[in-house]
């Protein structure tokens, strides 16, 4: 049993004699209890031609087992005033309740029992595949911004899953059957594949007892299921991904350059890729902000995101909002320009030092929200970190230097390769 | 097979006290100190209601606009003054109130109240960013200019209040936004920003005197009086009308509603609860959930709510389905409506609803900021820090008789007022 005190108190973590890993963050402010399970598979390790199927079995885990029928869970959870939910990414699976803690014993035993007890007959399967559908309409079918982000993943991610959206694609949702969501659910829903998230109002070896007494009962598969994916191939080409739809009046811009993720970058990469993101793009006082906002006065809004939190090569992203009569083609010339600039004239030690100031303060406020850390931990975890890595993850990013920051914009966005995407009106050219 | 399982216990974690400041300010404090943090929340009522017509929006730029520069800080400086002492801070305008939230760690408390009396009580309303701001609220209008959500609920509240500041949108339009001029800003914060109307909660690791010179310090030198202008009762139109806005999507996106019972009717939280029963947001097993989504997969996402408002109370409820089925969506949901209209609830519904509204209500208290954020509304809603036990007792109280009367009140006979967005196909 391992604990640490950097960024929570008292958290600790083990692994049941199944496999089944178990991290405990004790928070005796309230009588509550948030309890999750993620598993280390996500929409990326669909198989060829069933995208969405994980995010789909996601909701017919809700559907009921040979021990409990089909809502049982969910009513035992809305009669004890408890929230549910879950969700899929990319890398991981994760189901979470919030409950009173007398009801945390319950709850597992709930749960231990999906993980292996899980029935699904056609009558059930069809109704909510049309759910799926119908989520997939509302979230992407209907809305231009969201369809050009599909295209740009698509386009960023040529060969890797990643570019297939985690909802899936219609025409392969719509081919999903029972016998694909039991195939995968068999192959990953294992105790050696998935993590336990206890936070709240628990002491650890309580924790620790209640689950051994219901997920402890889970036999193993004697080895985690692996995660194969294909590799991106690297590129030299530049992309330009256009929606034009009469639904759009006001136009956007984004550019996403392939990035090295948490797991796959070099010591030291990922918080600079961090680090870079913040003081290129992270609010009112970045460089973007500053720059192409208040001072050229070219666009409404601009911002810029790592994504590091991923199992293979991930994505470093900016978008902006052009101002009226500003042209997409301009703003591709300007970001270029911005970001020549940063990269030649650097930025003030003040703004490194407010960063990690914001940063390590981060950190605190996280341990004001249990279910903030449960989250934190778990998604780390599922992406194959370990405890340490998330412990230490204030400490690395104290030590990141200006030098750093400008080495990782030059190796990853200057000159990349990147896409970039733009979404304009209709323009009726015949008329 | 019916289960029994203990009712969480309805005590609340949360023990707040009521404290008056040397300066003469009453507010709620929750000492906490498990965390080195203090989060405040205040609202300050007046709110949207309060924008004329012609400049809709009016309070959505005021507020947008507090933590642009104030006292001898500009805009840049102001924010790189947060981001020195990681504070955050934001402003809102909500329909019935505006308001804001500070967090801080509390080693830079000092720092954290300088800024927010600043923001509160010197606010520079400089020209670039006012532009700025509008601007970026101008994207965003245009940005939701065709989203069907947006657009459905923006016909629904225009045709549901029409002539009541209810019908218009908080943060405006295009032309509204361009009507607005500093002087407008200027006299809104003067207005509004008063003692009188003024709710405050503080929670964290503080002590009482500590949180008493942090409350002075932010707002005892603002007005003692507000100048509000009177807001009339919000009378409700278009029972019954459904209106059709054509947008070439896949999906209909449908929204419903209709008056209901305000806060201080006696039969309020009876109504509560059966809203609950029928659609509560996030109750995965509420007859909505189950009839449109879960037996006949014609929707992701079905809901329907009161809103209880200082000027009118409403039924708002919604559903998106695929064009062709648009028709039966909405049959099936307002036959539900009907339903509990008519007949109330089961006795298993009530029992189950009951104890759910009960027992998760301890889990709007988990972050130092949402219990921040719970107190200021409960006291919007005038009610007393002992409303944290009442509210569940009262809801422990509910019969099956109280439930099918709220619900006859609230429901009436089911009719609604509607309105869908897309290519449906049935109506």
């Amino acid at each position: 049993m391992t604990s640490s005190a950097s960024t929570a108190p008292h958290v600790v973590n083990f692994t049941l004699a199944n496999g089944l890993d178990v991290v405990v963050i004790p928070d005796h402010r309230a009588p509550v209890v948030t309890h999750m399970v993620w598993y280390r598979n996500g929409a990326a390790d669909d198989p060829p031609g069933k995208s969405g199927i994980a995010h789909f079995l996601e909701h017919l885990m809700f559907k009921g087992t040979k021990r409990h029928p089909k809502g049982a869970f969910s009513e035992f959870i809305s009669e004890v005033g408890g929230m549910e939910n879950a969700f899929t990414g990319n890398d991981f699976t994760a189901y979470f309740q919030q409950i009173a803690k007398q009801h945390l014993k319950a709850c597992m035993a709930f749960e231990a029992d999906r993980m292996t007890g899980l029935i699904l007959t056609d009558d059930i399967v069809a109704p909510e595949r049309d759910v799926v559908l119908e989520e997939r309409r509302m979230h992407c079918d209907s809305d231009p911004g969201a369809q050009l982000g599909e295209a740009v993943q698509a386009a960023l991610f040529t060969h890797h899953p990643y570019g297939i959206p985690v909802i899936g694609w219609g025409r392969e949702i719509e081919g999903l059957n029972r016998e694909d969501a039991l195939a995968y659910y068999r192959r990953f829903y294992t105790p050696e594949n998935a993590i336990l998230v206890v936070a709240g109002d628990v002491e650890p070896d309580e924790a620790r007892a209640l689950a051994e007494e219901t997920y402890g009962k889970i036999k193993p598969r004697g080895a985690k299921p692996e995660r194969i994916r294909p590799a991106e191939p690297p590129t030299v080409a530049n992309r330009l991904v256009t929606v034009a739809d009469d639904k759009v009046e006001q136009p956007g811009w984004q550019r996403h350059y392939l990035a090295p993720s948490a797991r796959t970058a070099r010591e030291g990469e990922a918080e600079a890729l961090e680090m870079l993101a913040h003081l290129l793009g992270g609010g009112q006082t970045s460089f973007l902000y500053r720059t192409l906002v208040i001072k050229e006065k070219l666009v409404v809004s601009a911002w810029s995101y790592y994504h590091g939190a991923a199992l293979d090569e991930s994505r470093f992203i900016a978008h902006m909002t052009p101002a009226p009569g500003v042209t997409l083609e301009a703003l591709d010339k300007a970001f270029d320009r911005a970001l020549a600039r940063f990269v030649e004239d650097g930025f003030d030690a003040g703004d490194l030092e407010r960063a990690k100031t914001r940063l390590v303060a981060d950190a605190i406020y996280a341990r004001d929200s249990q279910s903030d850390l449960a989250r934190w931990y778990g998604s780390s975890l599922a992406i194959g970190q370990t405890m340490r890595d998330v412990e230490e993850w204030p400490a690395r990013m104290e030590r990141v230097s200006a030098e750093d920051v400008i080495q990782a914009a030059r190796g990853w966005l200057v000159h990349k390769p990147a896409v970039t995407g733009h979404l304009t009106p209709l323009v009726d050219e015949a008329a | 097979m019916q289960k029994h399982f203990p009712v969480s216990p309805s005590h609340s974690a949360v023990n707040v006290d009521v404290v008056t400041s040397p300066g003469g300010l009453r507010f709620w404090l929750v000492p906490s100190y498990a965390v080195p943090l203090v989060s405040l929340e205040f609202a300050i009522r007046g709110g949207a209601a309060q924008d004329p017509a012609e400049k809709a929006g009016l309070g959505a730029l005021t507020a947008g606009l507090l933590d642009e520069g104030a006292g001898e800080l500009d805009s840049q400086a102001f924010h790189r003054a947060l981001d020195e002492k990681a504070v955050e801070m934001s402003f809102h305008c909500d329909r019935d109130h505006s308001g804001g939230r500070m967090r801080t760690l509390i080693k830079n408390l000092d720092r954290a109240a300088e800024l927010l009396r600043l923001a509160v009580n010197a606010p520079r309303f400089d020209e670039e960013p006012f532009e700025r701001v509008r601007e970026h609220l101008n994207a965003r209008l245009r940005h939701d200019a065709n989203d069907p959500g947006t657009l459905a609920n923006r016909n629904w509240k225009a045709k549901s209040f029409p002539h009541h500041p209810y019908g218009q949108p908080a943060d405006g339009t295009l032309e509204t936004l361009a009507r607005i001029e500093r002087a407008d800003l200027v006299d809104a914060a003067r207005r509004g920003m008063a003692r009188d109307q003024l709710m405050i909660a503080v929670v964290g690791a503080i002590g009482e005197k500590d949180a008493a010179a942090l409350v002075d310090k932010a707002f005892a030198d603002l007005p003692a009086k507000a100048k509000l202008k009177p807001v009339a009762e919000a009378a409700f139109a278009g029972l019954g009308a459904i209106e059709k806005i054509d947008l070439d999507v896949p999906q209909s996106t449908i929204r419903f509603g209709r008056p209901a019972l305000k806060r201080d009717d006696p039969d309020f939280i009876a109504s509560v609860v059966a809203a609950h029963v029928l659609g509560g947001s996030g109750n995965m097993t509420s007859r909505l959930f189950r009839e449109v989504r879960e037996k006949r997969g014609l929707a992701y996402t079905v809901f329907g709510t009161f809103y209880s408002l200082d000027h009118g109370a409403y039924f708002y409820g919604g559903t998106t389905t695929k064009n062709e089925r648009a028709r039966e969506s909405f049959d099936v949901a307002s036959a539900e409506i009907r339903d509990v209209a008519l007949n109330g609830l089961s006795k298993e519904e009530l029992e189950k609803g009951k104890t759910y509204l009960i027992g998760s209500y301890p889990l709007r208290f988990d972050t130092s900021a949402k219990i921040a954020s719970q107190l200021v509304h409960i006291q919007l809603e005038r009610r007393a820090p002992e409303w944290l036990v009442e509210r569940n007792r009262e809801i422990g109280a509910v019969t099956m008789e109280s439930v099918k009367r709220a619900a006859h009140r609230a429901f009436g006979d089911g009719s609604l007022h509607t309105t869908v967005v897309g290519r449906p196909e049935g109506f």
